[in-house]
């Protein structure tokens, strides 16, 4: 088991730093760069300046036009050696001055709606496989389908629409501008709910439908094998039965899942956060990509993808927690 | 001591199956009784109905499946202490619900069974301890201490050795054999008066299989219960089992005393049967009899005599036209022919 750990261990180090070198690499092929865009910005604004000059200035003071990876090697050492991510070019600031707080939201939002998700999706897709062909399964059924087809930026903008249009409440942001920049306190985490809650229930709904889908699926294949009817049996009663067998089982797909549920909500967020003018990751991210930002699309790549490793690390010792067989290979 | 005491009575049951293709008639006339102690073989041919009769007494049949139709009477001892003689109360379990809490006492405390294949049966992600406590915490007053205490002498009565690690293995980490074992264990935890076992050995290599039985006959001696053993193999039967039912296309044809039947089988399904084993001393130019013609489509059973199509001794114009009556012969063995009908 130790062994286990370890080597899963080990295998995040490659695994990390081929990511960040093929993002990094990746966001530099477009033939052009943040300098460029910039001046040419000042210049389509009719700023008389020195073009050649300022572009000059900018690179040498960036960085910018140095070998790919020679660039990639200077970052990846300020991140390592001074946790320095490199400038915002837009926001002539530090990356990591202005990320951690997005990241802390996007995260506290993301875990928020994958709770909702699961807390809908557990009872209705056991009751979904339970009760198969019983007019709640149908309905069920046909509510996850509708879930999975409609884009969730979609019922977002239905439902602010109705929402200020009957109830005369907008949503929008994390907080109230008096609460911005309180310290925390319970009013202030209130006060995020109260912005938040359409968000966090609408990207986990978004999810809902699919996992009520996986769990239904995955449990009608458990309820009908031979260690099922053994525990019948025994005469456990029938809610028991389902609880400690089948579901035990079928949870396995999910665990390994968990991983890859965690970026799946980060880049599924960014519509919802445009549209809900919510400051999280993955519009941040769109801009810096959009303006060629370099450090700061990479660090927030590198950031998720991070993120996304450890997820995947997490759900294994889970799954190897839950299931023997892996455990005792 | 009066004469022996009935367990289990089998009457006129029926288990259907309701398919949108059509409805399976599983069991249609199912026979039979066991006295308490006793040991029943049920055999037939694969789809004859076997399981679906063992798994009707305990009510295990899933929907779309139902018992549409018979008695299931189960003699229940109640509190029957050593010495006072114990008093019984008669349940239909054929009318107890699925599920209901009724049958849930039964199952496992009273009515344990084993099933065919030891790797399937158990959980691959719950210790063989933990499931084999499961039983007596549910059904007895025990602590969780006791439990465990219990199932380890229990391992350990089945043959299991190095029973108080064994217990915190999984199913994977033990041999076949090994696995039956525990299952077996686990089906006696609560010293059931009746335990069905439904081809116990047939996933089992040869060995194992007569270690299994073996040792199923040992611990019956001993706790006194009534068995009932599925199986298609009538060399088990003959071995372990006191009477047998056979069963062709979910109907008990013919139900004697495992002696009678061998000497002298009285359907012409079980004449055709023996005559399709090898026996020992047979000559070797002497060749197997097997039975003409395939088991007929369930959706489409042949009215009158399910058995008439492959039946050496059809009668035509009755045995394809008029069901076959159920004959009860003087020395109590029962069977369904036209043959018998008359005398």
């Amino acid at each position: 088991m130790l062994q286990f750990i370890l080597r899963r261990l080990l295998f995040i180090i490659p695994t990390f730093f081929v990511i960040s070198f093929v993002t990094f690499i990746v966001i530099q092929l477009p033939p052009s760069d943040y300098a460029q865009t910039y001046v040419s910005g000042l210049l389509a604004q009719g700023d008389n300046i020195d073009a050649q000059a300022t572009l000059k200035n900018l690179r040498d003071l960036y960085g910018i036009g140095e070998p790919a990876y020679v660039q990639y090697g200077k970052w990846m050492w300020g991140i390592l050696t001074r946790g320095d991510f490199g400038m915002a070019f837009e926001y002539q600031q530090p990356v990591s001055f202005i990320i951690w707080e997005r990241i802390e939201f996007t995260i506290v939002i993301t875990l928020a709606s994958l709770l909702v998700s699961w807390l809908i999706a557990f009872p209705v897709g056991i009751y979904s496989a339970v009760r198969q062909y019983s007019l709640g399964d149908y309905l069920s059924t046909f509510l996850a389908f509708i879930g999975i087809s409609v884009p969730s930026f979609l019922m977002a903008l239905v439902i602010m629409y109705i929402l200020f249009k009957y109830f005369n409440i907008t949503l929008g942001g994390l907080f109230s501008s008096q609460m911005e920049k309180a310290p925390w306190s319970l009013a202030k985490v209130v006060d995020f709910l109260q912005h938040t809650w359409l968000a966090i229930l609408i990207l986990g709904v978004s999810s809902t439908g699919g996992l009520i889908r996986t769990l239904r699926a995955n449990l009608l294949d458990e309820m009908h094998k031979p260690y099922v009817i053994t525990a019948r049996a025994k005469g456990l009663p029938e809610w028991k039965v389902v609880i400690k067998y089948p579901l035990r089982l079928a949870l396995n797909p999910f665990i390994s899942g968990v991983g890859f549920t965690l970026p799946l909500l980060v880049n599924g967020s960014i519509i919802i956060s445009v549209v809900m003018s919510l400051p999280l990751v993955g519009v941040m991210l769109l801009r810096s990509l959009q303006s060629q930002d370099m450090y700061l699309a990479g660090s927030l790549i590198l950031i998720t993808s991070l993120l996304t490793i450890i997820g995947v690390f997490l759900s294994d010792m889970l799954l190897a927690w839950v299931d023997p067989r892996i455990r005792y290979q | 001591m009066e004469g022996p005491e009935l367990l289990l009575e089998v009457k006129g049951l029926k288990t259907y199956f309701f398919l949108d293709e059509g409805t399976v008639k599983a069991v249609e006339g199912a026979d039979f009784s066991l006295l308490r102690g006793g040991t029943l073989g049920i055999v037939g041919e694969s789809g004859c109905g076997k399981t679906v009769t063992a798994y009707s007494i305990t009510q295990l049949i899933e929907s779309p499946g139902r018992i549409v139709e018979g008695q299931i009477l189960f003699h229940r001892r109640l509190n029957g202490v050593e010495g006072s003689p114990a008093t019984t109360e008669v349940v239909d379990l054929a009318k107890l619900r699925p599920g209901s809490r009724s049958i849930c006492e039964i199952r496992g405390s009273e009515i344990a069974m084993v099933f065919q294949e030891p790797m399937t049966a158990l959980s691959p992600v719950h210790t063989i301890g933990d499931q084999i406590m499961e039983v007596i915490l549910l059904h007895r007053k025990v602590s969780k201490k006791e439990a465990r205490e219990q199932t380890v002498e229990m391992l350990r009565h089945v043959g299991i050795p190095k029973s108080e690690t064994r217990l915190d293995t999984y199913p994977f980490q033990l041999s076949g054999g090994m696995r039956q074992r525990a299952m077996i264990a686990m089906a006696l935890m609560c010293r059931p008066s009746l335990l069905i076992a439904d081809e116990p050995t047939t996933a089992l290599d040869v060995t194992m299989q007569a270690q299994i039985l073996e040792l199923m006959k040992q611990l019956q001696r001993e706790m006194g219960m009534a068995v009932i053993l599925i199986t298609h193999n009538l060399g088990v039967v003959a071995e372990v089992c006191e009477q047998v039912a056979v069963m062709y296309l979910g109907e008990v044809v013919e139900w004697a005393d495992v002696e009678a039947l061998f000497a002298d089988p009285l359907h012409p399904y079980t004449q055709a049967l023996l005559r399709s084993i090898p026996k020992l001393g047979q000559s070797k130019k002497g060749r197997l009899d097997p039975i003409k013609g395939m088991v007929p489509d369930p959706y489409n059973r042949p009215g009158g005599c399910p058995f008439h199509p492959r039946c050496a001794q059809m009668i035509a114009g009755r045995c394809d036209q008029e069901r076959p009556p159920l004959v009860r012969r003087p020395d109590g063995r029962t069977v369904r022919c036209v043959l018998y009908a008359d005398s």
